[in-house]
């Protein structure tokens, strides 16, 4: 217990440490190669995009694609703007103009979404269940004769509740709408199979799969159908046109290993997360009353938690917790006070969401760090229900629900 | 986001927290805030000849929330009432360096001293006090 390196990382959902495997295959492409693989005339560039290449059958091996749909970008963020933009822009002539997707998406997508919106195109955004779920009937009942694409997340970044691909992917296809998905949060830790999920985009990152930051993906089906879209980035022409842009070839480089990596240990991995996510979600809800878990336990990444402690204020909560790194639902440090839109469009309650943290683990996770953790969450909450007057009330009896607050 | 020391020392060492009992005469509550925004804060003060005795909080709400209500309590004990009516969330906010989305927790602590003081006075059979009404 006592050589616990501290603080504890817990927040693999932002980002993973590079692998030290990874780093040691990325080096040589900073020092000895470092072509551009835009480069024709010489073994520099040659090197470059060979080793660029393999990158690429990496990614397409993980996803069951073909090599040849995969661009690479400077990560996901690019990846969700390019796959929205791209797709809508190219069809705009055909006069196809609405998209679906739904509120617990990432900004990168909502905030794409938004942009269309103010130029011309309609959103539809589906609501999700108190699991944080959305059913493949709804978005079969969404799709118009108009609608350009359907983006919805594959897993959740702040809960990892995990969407119904495959139907939903299905419903895409029966329609004839493209698919597009998120899989930031699901690649390499859960299966991505984009032939049998019926998916035509896909949004890829490196850092989530302890590759580098700066480096992503996105899959763009080339057969049945074939998914044309329009760049976003114009230049000289990379990536066959759909995204101009010097390669990153070390990140390239240090993204397939990464992906590879995943793919060979995630059987392995994603069981003994999913152990060590059960023995600290067992010990803190039987430990820690009033502690309850967001959205759905079955259809979860193995490694996220995103647990409640009510009447326990969230940003307070991390304050006790320096010892360890993880993010809360809570974002008192905005002027607003706004909660977590994700946990809100779950349908929880303020305090509820005010209240939640999100525990991410990862490769290097051990259950000696999550015991310790389990110790200091019960230790601290605890102590801040003994400070917190709507403990003091629910105590008493009282129902907050009959309190008339004075909100500011 | 980084805390101050002095919110940092109230957060982990927080003076006067408690409750004292609501139906004594000479005990005012104050309860500010909602938990949809995030902060509540019970502020209690004891008065005896006019003069604030013992004060108690609790505090649901940010570090900055909690050292606020701390530092209230600790500046109101042995101040008279009319002397805790004059506390202005600038001082508060001053003591404890608090950034810009912080202040908040200050106003809500004046609020909280302010409520508990009005509470008393009410309890005492008298006016409340003639303040101005906080503004926010």
């Amino acid at each position: 217990m006592t050589d616990i390196k501290r603080p504890i990382y817990l927040d693999y959902a932002a980002t993973c440490p590079v692998d030290p495997r990874v780093l040691e295959a990325m080096l040589p492409y900073f020092s000895d190669r470092y072509g551009n693989a835009a480069s024709r005339t010489h073994v520099f560039g040659w090197q470059a995009e060979e080793a660029v290449e393999a990158a690429r059958r990496e990614i397409a091996t993980s996803l069951n694609a073909d090599p040849k749909e995969i661009t690479f970008t400077s990560g996901a963020t690019e990846s969700n703007n390019l796959a929205i933009k791209g797709v809508v822009e190219y069809l705009a002539e055909t006069g196809k103009k609405h998209i679906v997707t739904a509120v617990t998406e990432h900004k990168a997508v909502l905030d794409t979404c938004k942009h269309l919106e103010r130029h011309g195109c309609e959103v539809t955004y589906l609501q999700v269940a108190i699991d944080g779920r959305i059913t493949p009937e709804q978005v079969a009942a969404a799709l118009r004769p108009d609608t350009a694409i359907v983006s919805l997340m594959f897993a959740n970044n702040e809960t990892g509740v995990i969407q119904p691909i495959t139907e939903i992917g299905a419903a895409c296809r029966a329609a004839g709408v493209l698919f597009h998905t998120d899989a930031v949060q699901a690649f390499g830790k859960i299966p991505v199979d984009v032939e049998a999920m019926n998916i035509d985009l896909a949004s890829l990152s490196a850092h989530k799969l302890y590759g580098p930051k700066g480096v992503g993906a996105l899959y763009i089906r080339r057969r049945k159908p074939r998914v044309r879209i329009a760049p976003q980035i114009h230049g000289g022409g990379h990536e066959r046109g759909t995204r101009s842009g010097t390669l990153n070839v070390p990140g390239i480089v240090g993204f397939g290993y990464a992906a590879k990596l995943a793919r060979e240990e995630l059987a392995s991995e994603s069981a003994r997360l999913f152990e060590l996510r059960e023995h600290l979600r067992r010990r803190l809800v039987t430990e820690i009353p009033h502690a309850i878990v967001n959205g759905s336990l079955e259809h979860r990444l193995p490694g996220t938690l995103n647990i409640s402690f009510a009447y326990v204020e969230g940003e307070s909560l991390l304050m006790g917790l320096k010892d360890i790194a993880v993010s809360s639902g809570s974002a008192c440090t905005s002027a607003s006070l706004e909660p977590s839109y994700v946990l809100k469009a779950m349908g929880l309650d303020d305090e509820m969401a005010h209240s939640s943290l999100r525990i991410t683990m990862g490769r290097f996770t051990t259950r000696e760090e999550l015991d310790f953790v389990a110790d200091l969450i019960g230790r601290e909450v605890a102590r801040l229900r003994d400070m917190s007057p709507l403990w003091e009330m629910v105590q008493e009896g009282v129902d907050l629900r009959t309190i008339e607050w004075t909100p500011h | 986001m980084a805390y101050s020391n002095k919110v940092i020392e109230h957060y982990e060492h927080p003076r006067n927290v408690g409750s004292l009992d609501k139906g004594d005469a000479t005990v005012g509550t104050g309860i500010v805030g909602a938990p949809a925004c995030g902060d509540v804060m019970k502020l209690q003060i004891k008065v005896e000849n006019g003069v604030i005795t013992d004060a108690k909080f609790k505090t649901y709400g940010c570090g900055s929330a909690i050292a606020s209500s701390s530092l209230v309590t600790e500046w109101v004990k042995g101040m008279s009432v009319d002397q805790a009516m004059q506390i202005k969330n600038s001082q508060i906010a001053e003591e404890l360096s608090l950034p810009p989305v912080k202040i908040h927790c200050s106003v809500l602590a004046e609020d909280a001293i302010k409520a508990a003081i009005r509470d008393f006075q009410q309890k005492q059979g008298g006016a409340p006090a003639g303040e101005d009404e906080p503004q926010h």
